[in-house]
């Protein structure tokens, strides 16, 4: 077995393959926040309308998203895509799976952020005989977007976290590059624990400028 | 595995992993709510010997991906000398983790009971024990069943990372079929509904638990969170 203390310049050794890894955990972020939001707003658009057979079974679906773990859902799209004739990348395959599962969670968030609206919101709005268009954009939407803003983003440093998961599927970001260094080297002490720092570093960071946003705009709903 | 085994074959093999997947969870449950009650009492307390390290608990593990923590258990505690079977490994981790979020919950809980009620009790001079396990905690109960209802489902999908660590649950064989087989799109949808079916009995559980608490308490308390209005018919039948 490899000694017990801490090698700094095994440590200093690694770094830029580990930095270059958190890049990509960074882009899979980015991209699969950016996927499940304009996803998300779909399934609720399509939820609050109330279409016949489309309605439930987007219901069904955002359930069944929420109700099945990520990794087995990376691991059908990664395994099946290409079955279907859809080779992608495996970082393109991630970024989707990512979208998918979050954008369950997002449909959720948008929908709690409409309803959490008073109901004499939606009379008032009624008897001033406003145009539909500018009761959404002028009165739902503006008052949504405050209870939605931080909880999306707590939804993109959650997935942040959960990138990680992407290193099942091949994809070389930051835990594949810890544990790609760990199996080669025999050492997991120092790349494991730099990764869980950098991991630890980022979210935290975005995690408390989310809490300080939130309650610089917080606002008592009536 | 030769290439003549059908899906059919290998379902007796996939359905073992149901069990495990079951035991991990509830194991890991059993870790992390005494964990959470811990955490929101030293987080709570007026001792900053208590306070901070149970801020940093929460913070270390909230703040840094549950896989990381997972495969350091697995792969550097060793180095250390420690060396957890992957079972005990993985309840922790998880248990740890799902318990540093819970905490929140129950803090929340713990808060939602009135002032008057722990005046009393410190009037009466019950001791600190009784207090908490014979006052409080009662009545903040009910508040917290329903984001514990969504804790199972989490922790029910959350054991999926174990199957990383060697333990053979629904998503290790499932992956370990697919590997030989070619046919993991119907694994991976058999294993997908089945998630599905325990997080639906599971959230069905916590249901029937907020019942029975509910009606134990002899009253409706409204959950954490505001009440819901849906949106009127009229506001969605114009186009936009």
């Amino acid at each position: 077995m490899s000694s017990f203390h801490w090698d700094w310049n095994f440590a200093w050794s690694i770094l830029p393959a580990l930095l270059m890894g958190a890049k990509i955990t960074i882009i899979a972020t980015l991209l699969g926040s950016l996927l499940s939001f304009v996803l998300g707003l779909i399934w609720t658009l399509l939820r609050l309308k109330r279409i016949r057979l489309v309605t439930p079974a987007i219901n069904f679906f955002v359930s069944f998203v929420r109700g099945t773990p990520l990794l087995v859902q990376l691991y059908f799209v990664f395994y099946v895509m290409p079955k279907w004739g859809l080779s992608m990348p495996a970082l393109v395959t991630g970024i989707v799976g990512l979208g998918i599962y979050y954008s369950a969670t997002a449909s959720e968030i948008y929908r709690a952020g409409i309803e959490e609206l008073a109901a004499g919101q939606w009379e008032a709005a009624l008897v001033l005989g406003l145009p539909i268009r500018r009761v959404w954009l002028g009165i739902v939407l503006p008052q949504a977007v405050k209870t939605v803003l931080p909880m999306l983003g707590n939804q993109v440093v959650a997935m942040f976290k959960e990138t990680s998961l992407l290193s099942t599927i091949t994809v070389m970001e930051l835990l594949a590059e810890a544990t790609s260094i760990g199996s080669i080297e025999f050492r997991y002490v120092e790349p494991l624990t730099l990764a869980g720092f950098i991991y630890f570093a980022i979210s935290y960071t975005a995690a408390r400028g989310i809490r300080r946003l939130e309650t610089e705009h917080h606002v008592v709903h009536g | 595995m030769s290439a003549s085994n059908t899906l059919w074959d290998f379902l007796p093999f996939l359905l073992m992993g149901i069990p495990v997947t079951i035991e991990v969870t509830v194991l890991a449950m059993a870790v992390a709510l005494p964990v959470a009650v811990i955490l929101a009492l030293g987080r709570g307390s007026r001792l900053a010997m208590l306070r901070w390290p149970a801020g940093f608990v929460i913070e270390l593990f909230r703040g840094s991906s549950s896989l990381v923590q997972l495969f350091w258990a697995f792969y550097v505690l060793p180095f250390f000398g420690i060396n957890l079977p992957a079972l005990v490994a993985g309840v922790l981790v998880l248990g740890l983790n799902e318990g540093s979020y819970f905490s929140e919950v129950v803090r929340a809980g713990i808060n939602a009971v009135s002032a008057g009620q722990r005046e009393a009790a410190l009037t009466l001079g019950f001791s600190p024990s009784y207090r908490f396990f014979r006052i409080i905690l009662p009545q903040a109960l009910p508040v917290m069943i329903p984001p514990f209802g969504n804790a199972l489902v989490t922790m029910l999908k959350f054991t999926s990372l174990v199957s990383l660590v060697t333990i053979q649950d629904l998503s290790f064989r499932a992956d370990l079929i697919a590997t030989s087989l070619a046919q993991s799109a119907s694994v991976f949808g058999i294993i997908m509904v089945i998630y599905y079916a325990l997080a639906l009995l599971l959230g069905l559980g916590a249901r029937l638990l907020e019942r029975g608490v509910n009606r134990r308490a002899g009253r409706i308390i409204p959950a954490l969170g505001g009440a819901h209005t849906s949106v009127p018919a009229w506001a969605l039948g114009g186009d936009l």
